[in-house]
């Protein structure tokens, strides 16, 4: 008779809960950053980018590249800590994402305003293939570019009294960000511009606004905050460094805004929290199924998750209703 | 700092007269021609609207009322003729850009943003009008600061004007048909334009909506001198307010002049008389 697999791991004390839901709640915070990122597309000009995930990666690896390749900005600044060169790689890898950003826009997208939006998503799957083999280029035969630990070997930082977690960093830049996108939005006026192009391109035009220069703008932000994701993604504690998975991983991002809502910057949010708790609690609590469900079955959780919420809810969380999927 | 003092906070009181230079029309359309897949929209229009003129253009169903608005605006090109803005032609611009020169509209089937405040949407107006560049406007450094005051000022001047005080903070998909038309409005006003174009402003309204509508229209024009094509369906309102007038009629010209004259004309009383006949 096949010995039976429990499908609950026994004896999970409240502590352990609690680790893994903090755990969860890290991963959460960068798959709501790269979720953010793709609502922002979307809501400004219609568009799911599926080459998100791929300026993901090409943001992660310009930032490690910067640090451990040619050793910039360290190579100036002899007694440079290396947890601040990282931070200045990061910045300018994330400025270099924005640019990419507005060149997709510039190059592939804005001429294909009036097409169906099924061909303009064919083509930013076009695009993810060329910037994913790009990047997977630029990595070479290891496939892997790491940073090494930016943020020291230890598990914290300790700023006087302050104990900062490290999984903890992802999170606080998330709040960070999504604190200033809505500053953006609602307390600003290219915010208000912003808005009102997505909700009526025409109407938004008559105004003097100018539909070319929103859209630039969203795909710029929108590839900054893939850019932040996909560092954080391939960074310890969450990763060991830039590979071909760092994209697959930044894609997780659809299944948070299928949840949230694709158009939601709440939905985003909720939706990025979601999937990371969902995929640490449960692959916590099935681990001892893996062996029926195989061991990279953790990251399918997030996909699974997505497909029940469409179902339900195929307009997610916080979604709009009207609003159809490609 | 006085609200006012600034050179950068407008309110309506600085806005009156700002038109006029050296252009012998402020807009002009010669010989405009406009198709769509063999349906003649308009044939050889020309007409031309100066400084503080309140211009109306009326016609049947389908006469070509609403191209009109959407070649002078960008959002059609003509095949044929010429439009002019100021003595410059400004064929073949984007919309945004011709806006940016001073032309505001409203749409026929109102076309606000419909989840935004009734003080969202005139703020949309100001971003043509405002100097201060994305990154020091979103950081609200000093001189974003005070352009955002004014720009706050002026539309909160618009929003008196138009007595939609109690509505300011509402989303305008809440609000009644006829204070969205007001909105609406009120959004192409907040871009200070120099001439405004009103699509069937009155349309779908009742008696007493109607004629707040037709003060407001006046009041603009008293107050704020702004030169203005109205687009109506009906006779009746323009008849009352218009300097001149246009009667389009699939999607020709067949009579331009004073109300009086307009109203005498065979052509415009056949036109009109015909619209029922043909109707059936
Ligand atoms: N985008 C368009 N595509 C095809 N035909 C159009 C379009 N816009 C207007 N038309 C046609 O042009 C003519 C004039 O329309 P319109 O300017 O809307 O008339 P009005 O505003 O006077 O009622 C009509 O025959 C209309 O069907
Ligand atoms: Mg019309």
């Amino acid at each position: 008779m096949p010995q039976m697999v429990p499908l609950l791991a026994q004896a999970n004390s409240a502590e352990t809960f609690l680790t893994k839901l903090i755990d969860g709640l890290a991963l959460g915070s960068i798959y709501a950053i790269l979720a953010l990122g793709l609502v922002i597309i979307f809501k400004s000009t219609q568009v799911l980018s599926f080459a998100h995930g791929a300026v993901a990666a090409l943001g992660a690896y310009l930032a490690a590249y910067f640090v451990t390749v040619i050793n910039w900005p360290g190579r100036y600044f002899e007694s440079l800590p290396v947890t601040l060169s990282f931070i200045i790689s990061g910045f300018v890898a994330v400025a270099f994402a924005a640019l990419v950003g507005m060149l997709i826009e510039r190059i592939f997208i804005r001429p294909m305003i009036g097409q169906p939006l099924f061909s303009i998503a064919m083509i930013t799957i076009g695009i993810d293939i060329v910037v994913r083999t790009f990047v997977g280029d630029l990595l070479g035969q290891g496939g892997n570019l790491s940073v090494g630990s930016p943020w020291g070997i230890l598990s914290i930082s300790k700023f006087g009294e302050i104990v900062v977690p490290h999984v903890f960093i992802a999170a606080i830049v998330t709040v960070v960000v999504v604190v200033g996108v809505l500053i953006l939005f609602f307390r600003t006026r290219m915010g208000v511009a912003m808005r009102a192009t997505a909700f009526d391109q025409e109407a938004a035009m008559a105004q003097g606004i100018s539909a070319g220069r929103i859209f630039a703008l969203a795909w710029a932000l929108g590839a900054v905050l893939a850019a932040i994701g996909g560092i954080f993604a391939s960074i310890s504690p969450r990763g060991f460094g830039v590979t071909g998975g760092t994209a697959f991983f930044a894609l997780r991002a659809f299944p948070a805004i299928i949840i949230g809502g694709l158009d939601s910057i709440a939905g985003a949010v909720v939706g990025g929290f979601t999937i990371g708790i969902a995929e640490i609690m449960l692959g916590h609590y099935l681990a001892g199924a893996s062996g029926t469900l195989g061991l990279g079955f953790t990251g399918l959780i997030p996909y699974l998750l997505m497909m029940g919420f469409l179902l339900i809810r195929p307009y997610g969380l916080f979604g709009t209703e009207e609003i159809r999927r490609v | 700092m006085t609200a006012h003092g600034h050179v950068g906070h407008r309110t309506l009181a600085d806005w009156r007269h700002r038109s006029g230079g050296d252009y012998e029309h402020l807009l002009e359309f010669r010989d405009v021609s406009l198709s769509f897949k063999g349906v003649k929209a308009l044939t050889d229009v020309g007409f031309h609207v100066d400084d503080g003129e309140l211009f109306a253009v009326i016609g049947p169903n389908g006469a070509g009322k609403t191209s009109t608005f959407n070649c002078l605006n960008g959002v059609y090109r003509p095949q044929e003729g010429d439009i002019f803005w100021k003595g410059e032609s400004i064929l073949g611009q984007r919309p945004d850009t011709i806006a940016g020169y001073g032309i505001a509209r409203t749409f026929q089937n109102i076309e606000l943003f419909a989840h935004m405040t009734v003080l969202e949407n005139l703020l949309t107006g100001r971003h043509v009008r405002t100097e201060v560049g994305p990154i020091a406007g979103a950081l609200w450094f000093g001189r974003a600061k005070e352009e955002e005051l004014a720009n706050r000022a002026l539309v909160e001047d618009i929003i008196d004007l138009l007595e939609i005080k109690q509505w300011r903070k509402y989303p305008v998909a809440l609000l009644p048909y006829g204070i969205q038309k007001r909105v609406e409005l009120g959004r192409a006003l907040a871009m200070e334009p120099e001439l405004l174009l009103l699509d069937e402003p009155v349309a779908g309204m009742n008696l007493e909506e109607t004629e707040d509508m037709a003060r407001f229209i006046l009041d603009i024009r008293e107050e704020l001198g702004i030169a203005m094509i109205l687009v109506e369906h009906d006779m009746g309102l323009v008849m009352d307010i218009a300097d001149r007038v246009m009667v389009l009629d699939f999607g020709a010209k067949i009579a331009v002049g004073t109300p009086a004259v307009v109203q005498q004309d065979p052509e415009v009383i056949k036109a009109y008389l015909g619209e029922e006949h043909e109707s059936i």
